[in-house]
């Protein structure tokens, strides 16, 4: 069972003459993790920034846990949790104040700050002023913030840009655990590979258009896009691997002991089968799925070759 | 109602630690206290009290700086945390933006307040130390002369939100800023200045006059404060304020809208804004 926490409906937003977003429906679910993908003014930024109700839609409706979030109703974004992509705050307070502050905001229990700051790795610096944090601990704070009061809707615009590695695995462990909490987490980043694993859902959008929208497999099922069986062949009397390569078709030499071939995924069984067949010239053998950076850009150019 | 005391606090929180507060209380109190001992040296042992003469001089120390500093802490409101970002995610928040504006403004007015009740009170408490005779018109009249200060001075506040609702760089606002500073203060004061001299009383009716001054808050506040009792014999401002129709009333009344129009003005600017 799940249930729709925000819904956007064939909604376009533009400005002046460029049309930022055009005619996106989409529908994100409670416990869900959704990776939104596109180059940067893709579109990505107006879509969460619609969602958050900060701008109105040129056409099209948002709805967010069922409220119209740029009616000026206010009562859903306390159940939302916002990261901007450039988080930025007041230089001159500290850590705790600054949360403090919009836990107030919020009208979040003051206890949540100390608990926050000390998830996102926090505790030492907290009575230290903003203007005096790295990159990095600025944007845990905003994660933080964007933490407060157990939202139901995390929309977080490129969350891991400045985070190190080990970060950013403390920084998916907590997006996890509010997942099995039910709490949809929006992810927007420029990279699929990114957020491999991450994401039960990948939307990606390119030139305000959502182009697809479904998991990882789902996508690479559409895309039919080649797996790559590559071969080290064994030693034997010059001639067999000639033979055995005319035999079986298609494969490319790579250098003297190494053969490769791009398998569609119907033709992929039948080539193993015969890559592993007894008196096949094969010492070892690799399968090489096409990476989400290929599937990505497979994406962007079917979007491409449209009129 | 409670959104706009977290956003006044936080402002008030900010200014307490860039020392902005601490600046400006010390500035008043600097300038205060000189004017109180060097300007009561002229006068002697005249029939006028000692603190009405502090009133004059502040007064007019109140006409240029007050200004300047509503300016310095209201330009940057809103084009500035919108350039650096912070606007975006505190309207992501449930909060409306007529209450960022307004919880703005009751923070910024309060630092305002208190760097001027402290500030001329300490050149008041200094006065009153040295044993000078002070009856309780006078008393009145200084802490009349204190409410108007800040009311000039949200004002001045009021209308540089305008300016940052209105521009979208910081360094617009600035420009912006000390343009209406210096019109105000300055240019507007002498223009109406050239145009009686030149016009001689011959079109220029008591009632324009008054209306023309009504268009500067400046003005109006110089002849609230000015304009009667002891302090408008010292200033010479009691025969403009005689002959106009202007009560105190209806000068206070103009402050206030001086300080409504433009806030009201900036809500709705800054309301139907997109970021």
């Amino acid at each position: 069972m799940s249930s729709e926490t925000v819904s956007v409906e064939r909604v376009a937003k533009s400005y002046g003459r460029h049309e930022a977003v055009k005619s996106v429906s989409l529908a994100l679910n409670a416990g869900e993790t959704i990776a939104l993908v596109g180059h940067n003014g893709a579109g990505k930024t107006t879509l969460i920034k619609l969602m958050l109700g900060l701008i109105r839609p040129s056409a099209g409706n948002v709805r967010v846990l069922g409220e119209n979030p740029a009616a000026g109703e206010f009562a859903a974004r306390k159940s939302l949790g916002y990261l901007p992509e450039n988080v930025s705050f007041n230089m001159a307070l500290t850590g705790r104040e600054t949360l403090a502050f919009y836990a107030r905001l919020k009208r979040a229990a003051l206890c949540q700050v100390p608990e926050l700051l000390d998830r996102v790795g926090l505790s030492a610096a907290m009575d230290r002023r903003v203007g005096t944090y790295s990159k990095g601990m600025r944007q845990r704070l905003g994660l933080a913030q964007a933490l407060l009061g157990s939202p139901q809707v995390l929309l977080l615009d490129e969350p891991t840009t400045g985070l190190d590695p080990s970060l950013r695995r403390s920084f998916y462990a907590i997006i996890d655990e509010l997942k099995s909490q039910g709490t949809t987490v929006l992810l927007s980043s420029h990279a699929l590979t990114e957020l491999e694993g991450k994401a039960d859902r990948v939307i990606i959008v390119n030139r305000g258009i959502k182009i697809a929208d479904g998991t990882i497999d789902e996508l690479r099922h559409i895309a039919r896009l080649p797996t790559r069986i590559r071969l080290k062949l064994a030693d034997r009397e010059p001639g067999t691997v000639e033979r055995w390569i005319s035999d079986t078709g298609r494969w490319q030499r790579v250098n003297g002991h190494m053969l490769e071939i791009d398998a569609a995924p119907e033709d992929k069984i039948q080539l193993l089968r015969r890559a592993a067949a007894e008196g096949a010239p094969v010492a070892d053998l690799d399968l090489i799925p096409p990476t989400l950076d290929e599937l990505y850009a497979h994406f962007l150019s079917t979007q491409d070759a449209l009129p | 109602m409670k959104n706009i005391l977290i956003l006044a606090r936080k402002e008030v929180q900010e200014a307490l630690r860039n020392r902005w507060v601490l600046a400006t209380t010390l500035l008043l109190a600097a300038l205060a206290l000189t004017l109180t001992f060097l300007g009561s040296a002229p006068t002697g042992i005249v029939a006028v009290g000692a603190l009405d003469v502090v009133i004059v001089s502040l007064s007019s120390l109140t006409i240029f700086l007050v200004p300047l500093i509503a300016l310095l802490i209201s330009h940057d409101a809103i084009v500035g945390e919108k350039e650096r970002g912070t606007m975006l995610l505190l309207l992501s928040y449930p909060v409306g933006r007529w209450q960022v504006i307004i919880g703005k403004f009751v923070g910024h007015v309060a630092i305002l307040s208190f760097a001027t009740l402290l500030g001329y009170g300490a050149a008041a408490a200094a006065l009153a130390a040295t044993g000078a005779a002070i009856d309780a018109a006078s008393w009145w009249a200084f802490l009349s002369m204190i409410g108007a200060s800040v009311m000039l001075g949200a004002g001045f506040i009021a209308i540089g939100y305008l300016v940052s609702a209105l521009v979208r760089e910081r360094g617009t606002a600035g420009g912006i800023a000390i343009g209406a500073w210096l019109l105000f203060v300055l240019i507007y004061d002498m223009g109406l200045l050239g145009v009686l001299v030149v016009d001689q009383g011959r079109n220029l009716s008591g009632g324009l006059l008054d209306t023309l001054l009504l268009l500067n808050p400046t003005d109006v506040y110089r002849l609230l404060n000015l304009g009667s009792g002891s302090a408008g014999l010292l200033s010479g401002m009691g025969g403009i304020a005689q002959s106009s129709a202007l009560t105190p009333a209806i000068l206070v009344a103009a402050l206030a809208g001086w300080t409504i129009i433009p806030l009201a003005m900036a809500t709705v600017v800054f309301s139907r804004r997109e970021l």
